[in-house]
């Protein structure tokens, strides 16, 4: 029999270890599919390393996909942190731009700062207020947040394709279903070459951290995560905490929301959110829910992004195998985490000094 | 002593060579070719769709092979580029990797082709089926109106319910004046027989075109038509035993027994003309509309499943149109509400033709503008 078990602490070394392997097997697994189409996989690799810090552009590229990646995660690493599984980044996401859209296609004269800023205001309304339904019902009925949280992503996805299709579709379109683009006043501004957005994430970056590690409301947080009648026992105020820290999550991908629709859309649609908020789950968990950490694998993720990009273009490589690479390198990486934390254990009697070399 | 000195500045050249040939390396977009002074091309090709749809992308890589082998230029292409910010970024990633000649092959890429055009004066943009033009951005389509009409004739010959079903896209002037010219062909063999649209919103979304094509199917469609970049619909009449009339590409080979014809892309011989007047020098952002006198745009040779008299009919509606006689929107024509939109004696206009008041369904269309 195989059976899994918990590792006790294992060694930074052995740990560092594990990871380098788990990315060198991947990319000599990956080898054997770049040759299978007969291109050179160190040309490629090198093209995946270019492609994504080569050029200043790309640099600037890799930034801007890591700013809205960086800022969904923080978000999501609140509520993970108190044990509520937000799976619905995405719909947070989209309700944030949709709330930051309202005010930028209904009040585009208002001047430029006071605009821009009632939008990102309103986009983290929207996206912590959306947030706030399931965290209601698990406050409330302890209901399930994972299928909560994921069944309302659908929802605000229907929702703004309801108004790109009806209501608010851009009568100038000649029947295209597309919302009408912002006036320059609803845009942010760049700064660097790159939408503002990324100060954004290095403030919230430190917020964030000092939010959940040296905070009375952050450590209510991490109590509740870890046990519920810990929490009560202590006084903490349980729904409070719950609707508190879901705001903020909801907030923090409203947040990103209302930049993806400012910034890079200039206008709503449903590919505002581009499955940001499915993304950022990988990159929490891998950052290990804290915010410095998430950061470096946000922008790791988005190299790797801007260089499967990048190859395609280059090397005329199908989008589909591009992304086959990609996905290689992640269950890699993802399964080294798994070893990292279990390890196999082979149940016979005769087999008992493998079992002591494994445990080693 | 004068040895090392020699070597040192034979050193210090090769350096200085070196420092100014990096110096002097200009932005991709004028990029010299010094051996023949003629600015060298490279072409980027923006698609909605994988290059394999077996329709609407795939005819563009047709082009865009078409385009290698006859100027050996060198190009890239990005497949499943969703009508969004990303097309933006594609369109930068290919202008960071060197292209200065784009083009972007939907109608959604338009405001970001658009947006890109402003920020890269030395690229060229050429955007397929759109409306807006810059110095640097072209336009250009095909009057597929006119294969479509004729394939409306082969359908109408077909149909034995006089029901024929239409998968159509979007509510846009393109889909909208396929449908109407398809249907006009259909009843001008068969004034009996009516065209049933189903909208499915997507171009590229193949299992949702199976799905409105089925639904027709059960509505008692025997020949199904479509606007769609991949063959979905021809499957699904496959499937049933019924037939089908195809787009972009011939689709026989998708659907051997029932595929009737497809009205067809021909895009090779126009990239070439841009191309070549890119490196010739005297390229200029134009507003193509080409028809079937062009080559730009064709039907398909009609498959055995075609009823009998199509080829006949279908050569005489050709050389009526070939010839200018027969115009397709000449009056009087009505929309399925009734409604004279186009009097007696009277031609739509191209403006017309591809304004925003070319919202309705002609006569015998089931089916509204949503």
């Amino acid at each position: 029999m195989l059976r899994m078990v918990k590792r006790a602490q294992m060694s930074k070394t052995k740990s560092t270890g594990i990871r380098l392997l788990a990315v060198f097997l991947a990319l000599a697994t990956a080898a054997i599919l770049i040759m299978a189409m007969n291109l050179n996989p160190l040309e490629v690799y090198g093209g995946l390393f270019k492609g994504a810090f080569g050029s200043a552009y790309r640099v600037r590229e890799v930034i801007i996909k890591a700013t809205s990646l960086i800022i969904t995660s923080l978000g999501i690493a609140i509520a993970f942190k108190m044990q509520f599984w937000n799976i619905g980044g995405e719909g947070q996401i989209l309700m944030g731009a949709f709330a930051a859209s309202c005010l930028a296609l209904n009040i585009p004269d208002l001047s430029r700062p006071l605009l821009l800023v009632l939008m990102i205001i309103a986009g983290m309304i929207g996206g912590g207020l959306w947030a706030l339904i399931p965290a209601f019902f698990r406050a409330q009925w302890k209901t399930n947040e994972t299928i909560v949280t994921l069944m309302m992503n659908y929802i605000a996805l229907k929702w703004v394709m309801y108004l790109q299709y009806g209501p608010w579709k851009d009568p100038l379109a000649l029947g295209f279903p597309k919302i009408p683009n912002f006036t320059l006043n609803g845009i942010l501004p760049k700064v660097l070459g790159m939408h503002i957005g990324w100060i954004f994430a290095i403030i919230l970056v430190f917020l964030v951290a000092i939010f959940l590690n040296h905070s009375k409301k952050g450590y209510e947080i991490a109590v509740l995560g870890e046990s519920e009648n810990t929490a009560l026992y202590a006084g903490i105020n349980v729904k409070r905490t719950i609707i508190t820290a879901i705001f903020l999550s909801g907030a923090l991908c409203g947040l990103t929301g209302m930049i993806q629709a400012s910034a890079l859309n200039n206008t709503l649609s449903i590919e505002v959110s581009e499955g940001i908020g499915y993304t950022a789950i990988i990159t929490t968990w891998l950052g290990g829910l804290k915010p410095v950490f998430i950061s470096l694998v946000s922008v790791l993720f988005a190299a790797l992004l801007q260089g499967g990009s990048f190859i395609q273009i280059a090397f005329g490589i199908p989008q589909a195998a591009a992304q086959l690479l990609q996905g290689m390198i992640l269950f890699f990486v993802l399964g080294s985490e798994f070893f990292i934390r279990y390890k196999l254990v082979v149940d016979r009697p005769s087999l008992g000094e493998a079992k002591e070399e494994l445990e080693e | 002593m004068k040895r090392k000195a020699s070597i040192f500045l034979v050193l210090l050249m090769v350096m200085a060579l070196v420092v100014t040939g990096c110096g002097s390396a200009k932005p991709a977009g004028e990029a010299q070719d010094p051996v023949n002074e003629q600015p060298k091309v490279k072409v980027g090709f923006v698609y909605i769709g994988p290059v394999t749809d077996g329709g609407w992308t795939e005819a563009h890589e047709n082009g865009r092979k078409y385009l290698v082998e006859k100027l050996g230029v060198e190009t890239v292409i990005r497949e499943n580029v969703p009508e969004s910010s990303e097309c933006e970024k594609v369109i930068n990633d290919m202008v960071d990797q060197g292209c200065n000649v784009i083009f972007a092959t939907s109608f959604g890429f338009m405001e970001y082709v658009e947006k890109a055009a402003q920020n890269y004066p030395d690229v060229k943009f050429l955007h397929c089926s759109g409306f807006k033009m810059a110095d640097n951005m072209g336009v250009y389509f095909g009057r597929m109106y006119e294969p479509r009409y004729l394939s409306g004739v082969v359908a109408g010959l077909k149909t034995k319910t006089n029901k024929i079903g239409y998968v159509a896209a979007f509510e846009i002037p393109e889909v909208l004046r396929g449908i109407n010219a398809f249907t006009m062909g259909v009843r001008s063999v068969n004034p009996k027989a009516t065209v049933s649209v189903k909208w499915t919103h997507t171009w590229i979304d193949a299992p949702r075109a199976k799905e409105a094509a089925k639904a027709l199917l059960n509505e008692g469609c025997d020949v199904l038509a479509q606007h769609q970049d991949a063959p979905g619909p021809q499957v699904a009449a496959e499937e049933k035993g019924v037939w089908s009339v195809g787009y972009n590409m011939d689709m026989t080979a998708i659907a051997p027994k029932a595929h009737l014809t497809s009205p067809v892309w021909n895009w090779g011989p126009y990239y070439v003309a841009q191309v070549q007047a890119v490196m010739d020098g005297t390229w200029k952002a134009e507003n193509y509309w080409g028809g079937m006198n062009e080559g730009i745009i064709n039907l398909s040779p009609l498959t055995e499943n075609a009823p009998e008299g199509a080829q006949e009919a279908v050569d005489k509606a050709k050389t009526a149109i070939l010839s200018g006689e027969n115009k397709i929107w000449t009056g009087p024509i009505k929309d399925n509400t009734g409604v004279e939109r186009v009097p007696a004696g009277v031609t739509l206009t191209d403006e017309q033709l591809t304004s925003m008041d070319f919202n309705w369904l002609v006569e015998g269309v089931i089916g509204k503008v949503e």
